[in-house]
């Protein structure tokens, strides 16, 4: 069944066709492999986007509240302003994103209709459906999302999602929780190599996944995407943790502009995550950032303040 | 023989991995040390404002320009040749050292990205150009060969010497033609 989905999707569309094509799932997969090693950063306008980009950012995600704002202000956290977006788009050279609500079909529609770079279907803002995500497949669009385990990610993924990130806990400058998912999807999949394959039936069973992307899996020994860290990372060394775990990239959110000096800041999560391994590097950008942003520990929230729960 | 992938951002796994299949030792490259012993470098696809960006701050502008000066091949694919070409059109660090105009994102948004089968000069049957949010060759200088075009005569791959540069990705695709095109410089 889902050998078919990933066809459907282009995956297998590489040979024997000499046209143009575009909104391959090659295509989609191809821009989140342009963006590895890098820091995609959260703006909320051009002007923000100016100093991500400076900063050395891959990828700017265009909202209308940082995920601190949306947990402090409650309420429901919709879809930003097309037009504000939009803004943001034709200010940056680097790609944009923009989240719409889990399930959301339309937002993802009007996202896709201004020409955004990628979709996050997010559980950062209220969730639009309780059983279903977006069917992602048809878009031209590349998706990303949210995922805790291997299972997640796989559903994700069989629903067309062309990159995977850790949900983390968003707005609360912990990095617990995206350690726990990264090593949690990484560690699923370690343990998935070492079956047998007859085992691997069961094991898809178990985790509520399609075979073959279970299969996929363990043959590449990797997710068949790119897998990022999001949620909670404030630091240079919080950014490259992740990359030591294994993630390809990492998500800032609130980290930087809710801190003292964000340009600087930004640059010096960008520097820690393509040197992350020279302890050396990251200690001389670690210096005299100023303030980080102020955090909330993640063993405090209650069950109804936690996002990572959102999506299914 | 060593051949080293910049990696300061982008997909220069995909890069090793193809070196890999060749059979040739590949090696990432981050900081002015690590070209020690490098004869040849590819940097990889990914965002050439970073890459600039990540350079400054890691030293590596000056050694990247030396390597290049010392008679070394170099190829950059989509925002590894923005980071090789002389003229980009904008302002944003970059090492000048193919004598080509490249304007980025020339063909749109990701929705915008394609795949087409090219005839490149030097490879006998068509190879698959992946074109992610892909710059183009918009003038070719003295002295430099154009590789392929496409149908409109949009300029996508172009040789200077030893530098080679492509606007589209041959790491993302299973062919291994172009980068053993490059290991024959």
């Amino acid at each position: 069944m889902a050998k078919k989905t990933v066809g459907a999707n282009g995956a297998n569309g590489s040979n024997g066709s000499h046209g143009k094509q575009v909104g391959t799932y090659e295509l989609k997969k191809g821009l989140a492999q342009m963006l590895k090693g890098g820091v995609i950063m959260d703006v909320i306008n051009p002007e923000q986007a100016k100093i991500a980009e400076a900063a050395g950012a891959c990828s700017v995600m265009a909202l209308e509240r940082v995920p601190a704002d949306i947990r402090r202000d409650g309420g429901v956290a919709r879809m930003s302003d097309p037009g504000m977006i939009q803004k943001i788009m034709k200010d940056t050279t680097i790609p944009v994103m923009a989240k719409c609500r889990i399930g959301h079909y339309v937002e993802a529609k009007v996202l896709e209709a201004i020409g955004i770079d990628y979709i996050d279907e997010s559980e950062v803002l209220t969730p639009a459906d309780e059983e279903n995500h977006v069917d992602k497949r048809g878009f031209k669009v590349p998706f990303v999302c949210g995922a805790r385990n291997l299972g997640e990610a796989l559903r994700r993924i069989s629903e067309g999602a062309a990159v995977v990130r850790s949900k983390g806990e968003a707005g609360t400058g912990d990095v617990v929780e995206a350690v726990r998912h990264a090593r949690k999807i990484l560690g699923d999949i370690r343990r998935l190599k070492t079956m047998r394959r007859e085992e691997m039936f069961t094991y898809a069973k178990e985790i509520q996944a399609p075979f073959a992307l279970v299969e996929e899996t363990a043959d590449l020994g990797r997710l068949p995407v790119v897998l990022f860290a999001a949620g909670g990372i404030a630091t240079p060394a919080d950014a490259a943790l992740m990359m030591e775990i294994g993630v390809d990239g990492v998500f800032v959110g609130s980290g930087i502009f809710k801190s003292g000096d964000p340009a600087r800041r930004a640059k010096a999560i960008v520097e820690a995550t393509t040197h992350f391994r020279d302890y050396k590097i990251i200690a001389e950008v670690s210096k005299d950032l100023g303030e980080p942003m102020v955090g909330i520990s993640v063993s405090t929230l209650d069950a109804a303040q936690k996002m990572a729960g959102r999506g299914w | 023989m060593v051949v080293g992938v910049l990696a300061l951002q982008g997909d220069f796994a995909e890069h090793v991995s193809m070196l890999g299949r060749l059979g040739v030792t590949a090696r990432e490259v981050r900081v002015p040390r690590d070209l020690k012993g490098v004869d040849r470098l590819i940097l990889p696809g990914g965002e050439s404002t970073t890459f600039g960006k990540v350079a400054v701050a890691s030293g590596m502008m000056a050694p990247l320009i030396a390597f290049a000066g010392a008679g070394r091949p170099m190829w950059g694919t989509c925002a590894g040749l923005i980071f090789m070409a002389k003229d980009v059109g904008r302002d944003q660090p970059g090492l000048g050292l193919m004598d080509v105009t490249v304007r980025r994102n020339a063909f749109g948004r990701q929705v915008d990205s394609f795949t087409q089968d090219l005839k490149i000069l030097g490879l006998r049957a068509p190879f698959k150009g992946v074109f992610i949010r892909a710059p183009l060759i918009e003038r070719a200088g003295k002295g430099v060969k154009v590789l392929s075009k496409l149908e409109d005569g949009t300029i996508v791959a172009a040789r200077q010497g030893l530098f080679l540069g492509t606007s589209f990705h041959p790491e993302l695709t299973d062919d291994p033609r172009m980068h053993a095109l490059f290991l024959s410089l």
